[in-house]
């Protein structure tokens, strides 16, 4: 790991740059004066003020002196001064902000507050000081900047500190009696060494930034002595007549310190080389390999004169960009018909495309997702006919949207009232006192007490569960014909489950609205939903009504899916039952059913041509070979009960995930 | 429940921002109390007489005790620290050793030069920055427009890493002697302000844009937006409602940690374009050895950056109410 970080900053073209440059400038620092000087130092006042030319590549100053030779034979005096400064710097900071952090909780926050004020100071405010009471000078210009710099030391030094103090391995070392100076050179300092060093290169680079400009304003190296900043400061006094003077001292400092940063930054990139761009992220959990996306089978014909429905999509797809400009297709053809107040569950193993397929129903698929679907119908109105603005309007009012974490998916900086009232401010153009009185009717119906005081409240002030019921109440606010509610369950603890379950239930019985549930969790859907929906490999591969499903699964995929939840008649000695093998990923999709990888029952046929989602009786099945009432790896009995609701129907919290 | 909860109002001793806003007042006296102190024996640390210093070898003794006497030198420490407190409210703050001016009015001239010039510079940023970078955050979410995005990371970054008076100098170079368009020095007029305050705001412009683009590209990949996406809000509720409020914080943390900088960028800037403001007295009166003009600006560069952080923490606690409970 060590190595490989190395290569990444050695290799790094900020670090090959930085280095370059530093080199060349110690280099000149070396050999500088002893080259230099003379030319430097040789006044000639018939050659004063002169352009450039080929004997003076930067022109001369007012004495005549020659401008290149200054500023190369003042390299020296500027690194020195600016090493100096730091390594003043630090060791003030560094052993300040270590001891601290190692120090009782009180003294921690004490000594954290005193670098907090110093910190806040400008530097030039303490080298003013400084230099007020040392009197200017080089030796007070370091000092002066010496001391600014220390207290960012500090405050580093003790942040790391803190946090491994506070680690695993240093409480391990206090149990064991390790002394407070032996724990602080042998755990605290390696660990934190690698960020210190990086600091120290980038403080290189203000060091000598803030030491040119003290000697620039006359408050640093005193004449005849001279550096990088006397020179800028003297050549602006000419720069009418002289400007390379200036501008020459000026690129030198710039570019030195550009050097110092670089080199810093590429070092600091290569320690973090984890980081990476969130969409990044995003696609390289789907997989890395990839295979073109296969011609989708035929959407089975929808029986005509069906009653109005909630949702309908026909041949959905979602595309994302893969690796090498390719395109990777996460949901593959899916075909979903919700009726009015219908309750529907989609189950399937994380990758499946549910959440994607509930995504793109609402059409909030996030780039650089792209959605090609032949007909998507919300609330009877085909959206593909719908002028845009009236198509947000139906999709703000008569779809709602319940997620995960009810922790995140509040904004934290408004107030309740805000986020409840607008929709209907925006879509209905109601008043926001009307709207008002509905959030309190939306809270009350969701069991939530003393609405009205909880509009006036942020986020923060709730728990979980209140915040995923309030959720819950916002998306009712259009009062929606359809709610689409993704793993609304899965982040809160189990009592909690309950209710939220509860209220979805109640919701649908009192208002008729149609739910899409998705979740991973065979028994909330057992719990709650008419039908199931499974769906594999980006596809639907068996629905049908939920009762009839978990008791006898056609799918080899539903019925492992249904072995895997253990329920209070697992015995608690045998092995967690999980499906043997991994989900495909969507770069990698197999040519025939996606599950033949993995299916004890799969032949030649299953993996090489796609079994189409076929009807029968009241089940749609995608499966060359579907299991009989009579097949093994039927569901145990618990979730096939009857009861809806009660404790006892429940499988253990905590076990109930399949394979996440 | 009282009826105060019943209209949505808390009570009193509920009311956190009360809280913190009391204990970041007491911390901000200390921190004055303790900067009062420093300046004051900065002068007793100065190595030899300080007025002797200033006067040279050469002057009669009799001037410098008349100088002593009239600075109160010879005074007991306490009543010195007595005089000087009393001064900063009266505006009694002695005089300056150099031109024998009164302080209180080489200072007062100075101020609002330096004042306008920095609040001027805070503005342009603030107004230039956030828009900029929310604007750039916005058209580069989830790795949209990557050729935007490194053009602006690159760009950004090299600003941020020229310092202000270098790149005064340049300005200079280009903008009064290369081409004769505008003044290079004093306050007169507003071209004067172009050069000093591009050249103060450019680098906290640079280095706040491109904190609010990154906090803009979080902020669009959180939960909660995609709620408010789920809502189909016009963008512009999405960006200025949902998204700028959850950048504020951050915003303004960087913000109030750019204005201490900017203050003492100021005093430099300053000294390039022979602004007349505190920055270039301050250096005059250390370079020549002025002490009670030194002091008091200290003094007030100081306090300004310590009323400015308190100011800054309390607006962050007012937007962002999770702030107050962080403190310790």
């Amino acid at each position: 790991m060590a190595s490989r970080r190395l290569r990444a900053i050695v290799g790094a073209p900020g670090t090959v740059v930085g280095l370059v440059i530093l080199a060349i400038v110690v280099v000149v620092a070396i050999i500088g004066p002893a080259v230099w000087q003379d030319r430097a130092m040789t006044m000639n006042v018939m050659e004063a003020r002169q352009g450039i030319s080929a004997s003076h590549w930067l022109g001369t100053d007012v004495l005549g002196r020659d401008v290149l030779a200054r500023i190369l034979a003042s390299t020296r005096t500027s690194l020195l001064l600016a090493l100096a400064a730091v390594l003043l710097g630090s060791a003030i900071g560094f052993p300040l902000g270590a001891v601290a952090g190692l120090l009782p909780p009180r003294g921690r926050r004490l000594v954290g507050r005193g670098i907090g004020i110093a910190l806040a100071f400008p530097g030039i405010v303490t080298a003013l000081f400084i230099c007020t009471v040392i009197g200017i000078g080089a030796f007070g210009g370091v000092l002066a900047i010496g001391l600014a710099m220390a207290p960012g030391f500090a405050r580093l030094a003790q942040t790391l500190g803190t946090a491994v103090a506070g680690s695993d391995y240093v409480a391990a070392a206090r149990v064991l009696g390790v002394r407070r100076g032996a724990l602080l050179r042998r755990y605290v300092l390696p660990n934190i060494a690698e960020p210190l060093l990086i600091t120290v290169t980038m403080a290189a680079s203000d060091a000598l930034i803030a030491l040119a400009a003290l000697s620039y304003l006359g408050l640093g190296v005193q004449p005849p002595s001279y550096d990088w900043g006397r020179v800028l400061g003297e050549g602006l006094q000419d720069i009418y007549t002289t400007p390379a003077v200036a501008l020459g001292a000026g690129a030198a400092i710039v570019l030195t310190g550009l050097a110092f940063n670089l080199l810093g930054e590429s070092m600091a990139h290569g320690f973090d080389s984890r980081a990476g761009s969130v969409s990044a992220r995003a696609l390289r959990r789907m997989g890395r390999s990839l295979l073109p996306g296969r011609g989708l089978p035929a959407a089975p014909p929808e029986p005509d004169g069906e009653p109005r429905v909630a949702l309908r999509l026909e041949d959905l797809s979602v595309y994302f960009p893969g690796p090498d400009g390719t395109l990777v297709q996460p949901v593959r053809g899916v075909n979903l018909t919700v009726g009015e107040g219908e309750m529907v569950g989609i189950v399937g193993e994380s990758g499946s495309g549910k959440s994607l397929t509930a995504l793109a129903a609402a059409g909030l698929v996030p780039y650089p997702g792209q959605v090609r679907v032949q007909r998507r119908e919300i609330a009877g109105s085909d959206v593909a006919t719908m002028h845009p603005e009236q198509l947000r309007k139906l999709l703000g009012t008569d779809l709602a949207m319940v997620f995960q974490d009810p922790m995140t998916s509040l904004n934290p900086a408004l107030r309740l009232r805000r986020q409840l009232t607008e929709k209907l401010e925006v879509h209905e153009g109601i008043t926001r006192a009307e709207a008002t009185e509905r959030a309190i009717l939306a809270l009350t119906d969701m069991r939530i007490t003393a609405a009205r005081r909880r509009l006036d409240q942020f986020p923060h002030e709730m728990s979980g569960g209140m915040r995923q019921r309030i959720m819950i109440a916002m998306g009712l606010m259009g009062s929606p014909s359809l709610l689409i509610a993704d793993e609304p369950t899965t982040a809160l603890d189990v009592t909690v489950q309950a209710q939220i379950i509860d209220l979805l239930r109640a919701l649908n019985a009192e208002h008729g609205t149609a739910v899409v549930l998705i979740s991973h969790d065979v028994s909330v859907i057992n719990e709650l939903c008419h039908r199931m929906v499974v769906m594999y490999g980006g596809r639907i591969v068996e629905q049908g009504p939920t009762a009839e499903v978990i008791a006898a699964p056609r799918h080899p995929y539903t019925a492992a899916l249904l072995a895997a939840v253990p329920t209070l008649q697992t015995g608690r000695e045998e092995p967690l039952a999980s499906i043997p093998g991994q989900p495909p990923s969507p770069t990698a999709m197999p040519a025939g059913c996606p599950f033949a990888p993995r299916c004890a029952a799969a032949d030649a046929t299953c993996r090489q041509e796609m079994p189409p989602l076929i009807p029968d009786g009241q089940r749609d099945l995608a499966c060359w070979h579907p299991l009989s009432e009579s097949d093994e790896g039927r569901a145990p009995g618990g979730l096939a009960s009857p009861r809806v609701g009660s404790p006892a129907g429940r499988s253990i919290p905590g076990t109930r995930r399949v394979r996440t | 429940m009282t009826t105060a909860t019943l209209t949505g109002r808390r009570p009193a001793n509920a009311h956190p921002w009360l809280r913190f806003a009391v204990r970041r007042f007491g911390g901000l006296l200390v921190g004055l109390a303790v900067l009062l102190v420093a300046t004051f024996l900065m002068v007793h640390l100065i190595p030899g007489d300080p007025v002797r210093n200033v006067v040279g070898l050469n002057a009669k003794p009799e001037d410098v005790e008349r100088m002593r006497e009239a600075l109160g030198l010879n005074l007991p420490l306490w009543q010195q620290f007595g005089r000087y407190l009393s001064g900063l409210f009266t505006g009694d703050l002695g005089i300056s050793l150099r031109t024998r001016i009164p302080v209180s009015t080489v200072v007062a001239s100075g101020l609002s030069a330096s004042a306008s010039l920095a609040a001027v510079a805070f503005v342009a940023v603030i107004l230039i920055a956030v828009p900029l970078g929310m604007t750039v955050g916005v058209l580069t979410a989830r790795g949209r427009r990557r050729a935007l995005q490194t053009t602006f990371t690159a760009v950004t970054g090299l600003f941020a890493s020229i310092p202000g008076f270098l790149l005064a100098v340049g300005l200079v170079y280009f903008f009064a002697v290369a081409n004769p368009w505008l003044p290079v020095s004093g306050r007169a007029g507003w071209t004067s302000y172009l050069m000093p305050v591009t050249a103060l705001a450019i680098a906290p412009i640079a280095g706040l844009s491109r904190i609010v683009r990154s906090q803009t590209a979080v902020v669009l990949g959180e939960d909660y937006l995609r709620t408010a996406r789920s809502k189909q809000l016009p963008d512009r509720l999405l960006y200025l409602r949902h998204t700028l409020p959850n950048l504020l914080t951050a915003t303004l943390t960087i913000g109030g940690m750019l204005l201490p900088g900017l203050l003492g960028g100021a005093v430099i800037i300053e000294n390039v374009f022979n602004w007349p403001g505190i920055g270039t007295q301050v250096v005059i009166a250390v370079t020549g050895k002025d002490f009670p003009v030194a002091q008091t600006i200290i003094l007030i560069l100081g306090a300004a950056v310590l009323i400015v952080n308190a100011v800054v923490d309390l607006i962050i606690a007012a937007i962002d109410p999770r702030s107050t409970l962080r403190e310790d």
